[in-house]
């Protein structure tokens, strides 16, 4: 489940980080369903429109931020800026942790497309997206 | 004595511990006792050559280890050692 707040400041990251991928945390509580309740725009380190790598200073902020609200970092989102909303063989590679979402957001098409995935052992489940 | 605070995909080696007290006056002795603590944590942690793991950051309080030395960077009693994995993709 995903705050309105949240969907807009991911979109409008992507956005503005095109045609470069752009990426950023999500925090806010495990659960059935899960909901991210705040997000943390990052910067890319790998300053690309293939790959990103979330800046350390920045991933260390949103864990501190997030601890500070009382949730926990519960998943990931980036842009893919010219391919589908589905996880890369990269991401699934480097998917740090089983228990995350995992957002993808594809600025393929003149409209975005947002989709949520679980990548447990090398597989990938989509999971619905709810707006709060 | 140190804090290091573990992520979520770790605490699973660590007996489910989000942070773990240390002793140790560089970051590689806190790794060492830790590693000593919770012998599941040391390929997480290092490489085989004793390297710190790429996918791996660690900040010592608000600082990045790797701009303060590493694996040698000071340690002092009260330091927080904050563990998280690289996150990346493509």
């Amino acid at each position: 489940m995903l705050g309105i707040g949240v969907m807009e400041k991911v979109l409008a990251h992507c956005l503005e980080g095109a045609p470069l991928e752009a990426c950023g945390l999500l925090g806010g509580r495990e659960g059935e369903p899960a909901v991210a309740e705040r997000c943390y725009p990052a910067g890319n380190g790998a300053g690309s429109a293939r790959v990103y790598t979330v800046e350390a200073r920045d991933l260390l902020r949103a864990d501190r931020e997030e601890e500070a609200a009382g949730g926990e970092l519960i998943g990931v989102w980036h842009s893919h800026t010219h391919t589908e909303a589905w996880p890369s063989p990269t991401d699934v590679e480097a998917a740090p942790d089983p228990g995350w979402h995992y957002v993808v957001v594809s600025l393929r098409d003149l409209e975005p497309t947002l989709r949520s995935f679980r990548i447990r052992d090398g597989n990938i489940a989509e999971e619905p997206v709810v707006l709060q | 004595m140190a804090e290091v605070r573990l992520p979520t995909v770790l605490r699973p080696s660590a007996g489910g511990s989000a942070t773990v007290p240390v002793e140790g006056d560089t970051v590689a002795e806190v790794f060492a006792g830790l590693v000593e603590k919770h012998p599941a944590l040391r390929d997480q942690l290092l490489t085989p050559d004793g390297d710190l793991h790429r996918h791996l950051n660690v900040f010592l309080n608000d600082e990045d280890i790797r701009y303060l030395g590493k694996l040698d960077a000071k340690v002092a009693g009260g330091d927080t050692l904050t563990l998280m994995p690289a996150v990346a993709g493509g």
